[in-house]
């Protein structure tokens, strides 16, 4: 028998039993439905987030304290920063720019203009930070060196804390208090946009040593350091790191670049992706498994058709390619309908949730495969058991 | 699966004019026996049994119930092994064959007619009977084609795309026997082919397998508890107790085809030209 006759037959048999063949696809369908939707959400989040890290502004090199570990972001971060401002203008001395150096310290606070008030970021920096991050400022100004020397009170607001705060009014030369300190607003930053559907423009930065004194510490969190050029970035960053090693031998610190943290989120996405897809593949083996329990009925209420056709000269092989069509028919039709729903989930998902969903080019041709695989593996144990049917015995069979 | 070998010799009515010992045997039972197992202890269904079965002759295998006809009309029709023994089919020993082999030998000498016919429920008269040609790797056209000139060959060119279970039971059993002609046997086989039939329906099948037997020569052995139908083979081989019993074309190895013996009836060629009769296959 020919492959395309045994499709036929297959085709044949599937159509006589509607709803049991589809009741068997259903568990396909879920199952790789559900990894395709979990691929392109993890995919999604990858390309956002390394949109997010390459907006930071390019060739950046962020110094920390502590040890940046490779599979572990925060890993060994001292519990107190080790870093002064005053170690700006060692870093500065090796990249050979002081503008191409900015430091920076966070915080969580109230801020209140008026009667409206929020929880937002508090951001301490410096004048350098709208050229090192590519922030420009699209109202009023960003403060300068003598403001950060001087430790003024003056405040740039994320364009989405302008908003929440001064709705429909301009913010510039307004009072905002932030946790019981008045702050006078001098800019408001270009917009950032969304991520994950949280806003990147809910912020405030303050000049960083006004920041010190408000938080009442004297740390800095990091400083980051502008390459001047994407190749000088590997050997900056070493040199960076030798620099503070020199001057405090006994303290670690890391020079970070924004590969590596690529690297970093890179691994840690891939991990969970392939984590949820392995939960997801597990609904695939209980649809594989459904496949192959109603093949095994298929062949047990077939048993004389399989007896019939040995006598008419269909070989032990024949009968198990025939029943093998049929799985492996079951569950790449379950596959292309599960690949068309889980396409339809993730454009779903992407447009509708906060969640992004890129579908990868490959997840589709993966999922067919695999679905075909299913039906083999599934398949192969029901169709022997068919092929090696002796005749005599099936044809007596009711 | 090779393409189909079509036999270039089969000259029936040449054979019918040769003197018998001369005749090629269909098939030759040398001493079979055929055991099953059951725990312990074993059941001996055939216990020596020798014969041998011309080209184009006509037998009736009768016997009680339970005396081991069915288990001797498996080993026949290769479906199934002696346990000891030699059986040759078409010239070709079956114990030394593969179970692929096996199939094949069925597939190209060999037509079942079953009691219950053994048709498959969801599929067409002429899917039913393209069956064999299937697993001859013959191409689509060629198998309808086929299957419809075997179903006009036993009158039912009328009910080409009728399921079975749009048919009575005759036509049921003329199906049947279309799907064991459409691949040109050499040997028909059928195990009570009438029992579940009425006796007009009965006599039609009957009448239809003497036909293809006259006019085709093919080989027919058929297993019947009916008296009337035995009497109308050429040769009766009674079995009782897994042993043949009585042969009426004893002594072998040489049997007389017809005329030799009273039992049988030579008037089956009369009905040949019949308007009902046998029709020759394709054109
Ligand atoms: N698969 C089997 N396992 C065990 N014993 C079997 C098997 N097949 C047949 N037999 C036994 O072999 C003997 C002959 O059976 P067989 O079917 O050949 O009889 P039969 O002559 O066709 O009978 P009937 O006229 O009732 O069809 C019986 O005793 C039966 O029980
Ligand atoms: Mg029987």
């Amino acid at each position: 028998m020919k492959g395309l006759e045994a499709f036929r037959v297959a085709l044949d048999a599937l159509r006589g039993n509607r709803l049991r063949s589809l009741l068997t696809m259903l568990g396909i369908i879920i199952g790789i439905a559900a990894v395709i939707v979990v691929v392109s959400i993890g995919s999604g989040a990858r390309q956002q987030i390394q949109s997010q890290v390459e907006g930071l502004g390019s060739n950046l090199i962020l110094v920390v304290p502590g040890q940046f570990d490779t599979g572990n972001l925060s890993s060994n971060a001292p519990a107190t920063s080790t870093l002064q401002i005053s170690d700006g203008e060692l870093l500065a001395d090796v990249v050979g720019d002081a503008a191409a150096v900015t430091a920076r310290v966070g915080s969580g606070a109230q801020v209140r203009a008026g009667t409206v008030e929020r929880f937002t970021t508090v951001q301490g920096s410096d004048q350098n930070l709208p050229e090192v991050f590519d922030r420009p400022v699209a109202e009023g100004s960003y403060f300068t060196g003598a403001d950060v020397d001087a430790r003024r009170r003056v405040a740039v607001l994320g364009s989405r804390t302008a908003e929440l705060l001064f709705p429909g009014a301009d913010p510039i030369g307004r009072q905002v208090t932030i946790s019981g300190t008045r702050f006078r607003v001098i800019g408001v930053l270009a917009e950032q946009g969304e991520s994950f559907g949280v806003s990147q423009d809910n912020e405030v930065h303050v000049p960083i040593t006004t920041a010190q004194r408000l938080f009442a510490v004297d740390r800095v969190d990091a400083f980051a350091v502008k390459a001047p050029s994407a190749q000088s970035v590997p050997q900056l960053s070493e040199q960076l790191w030798r620099a503070l090693k020199d001057e405090y031998p006994d303290q670690t610190f890391s020079a970070v670049t924004q590969t590596q943290i690529l690297g970093v989120i890179g691994q840690i996405l891939g991990l969970l992706t392939a984590v949820l897809a392995a939960i997801a593949g597990i609904s695939l083996l209980v649809g594989g498994v459904g496949v192959s329990n109603i093949m095994l009925v298929s062949v047990r209420e077939r048993t004389r058709e399989i007896g019939l056709r040995k006598a008419l000269g269909a070989r032990q092989r024949d009968v198990l390619v025939q029943f093998l069509v049929e799985a492996v028919l079951l569950t790449t039709v379950g596959g292309l309908v599960g690949i068309a729903i889980g396409v339809a989930c993730s454009l779903l998902v992407d447009r509708l949730s906060p969640l992004p969903a890129v579908i990868e080019w490959w997840s589709p041709a993966v999922a067919f495969a695999v679905s075909a695989a299913v039906g083999i593996f599934f398949g192969v144990f029901p169709a022997r058991r068919a092929g090696r049917l002796d005749p005599v015995v099936a044809l007596r069979t009711d | 699966m090779s393409r189909e070998h079509r036999t270039a010799e089969r000259p029936a009515q040449h054979l019918a004019e040769q003197p018998a010992d001369e005749r090629t045997p269909a098939i030759e039972v040398v001493d079979v026996t055929r055991s099953y197992a059951f725990g312990s202890t074993t059941v001996d269904a055939l216990r020596g049994v020798s014969f041998r079965i011309d080209e184009g002759e006509y037998t009736a295998i009768i016997g009680p119930s339970g005396s081991g006809k069915s288990t001797l009309m498996h080993l026949l029709g290769c479906l199934d092994r002696p346990t000891s023994g030699r059986l040759r089919v078409s010239g070709r020993d079956i114990g030394e064959l593969s179970d692929a082999e096996l199939a094949q030998l069925r597939n190209r000498e060999i037509g079942f007619v079953f009691q219950a016919f053994q048709l498959l429920p969801r599929s067409t008269a002429l899917d039913n009977v393209a069956l064999p040609l299937l697993y001859r790797g013959v191409g689509a056209g060629e198998r309808r084609e086929r299957a419809a000139a075997a179903l006009r060959a036993v009158n039912l060119g009328h009910r080409l795309t009728h399921r079975p279970t749009q048919m009575s039971g005759g036509e049921q059993q003329r199906v049947a026997i279309a799907r064991a002609l459409v691949g040109e046997p050499r040997i028909l086989l059928a195990d009570e082919p009438t029992g579940n039939l009425d006796s007009r329906n009965g006599a039609e099948v009957m009448r239809i397998l003497e036909e293809l037997n006259g006019e085709r020569g093919v080989a027919v052995v058929l297993v019947t508890h009916d008296d009337e139908v035995a009497a109308r083979a050429h040769r009766q081989v009674r079995v009782r107790d897994g042993l043949v019993e009585r042969d009426s074309a004893a002594p072998a190895p040489a049997p007389a085809p017809r005329g030799a013996d009273d039992d049988v009836h030579d008037d089956v060629h009369d009905d040949a030209d019949d308007g009902a009769g046998v029709r020759r296959l394709g054109a």
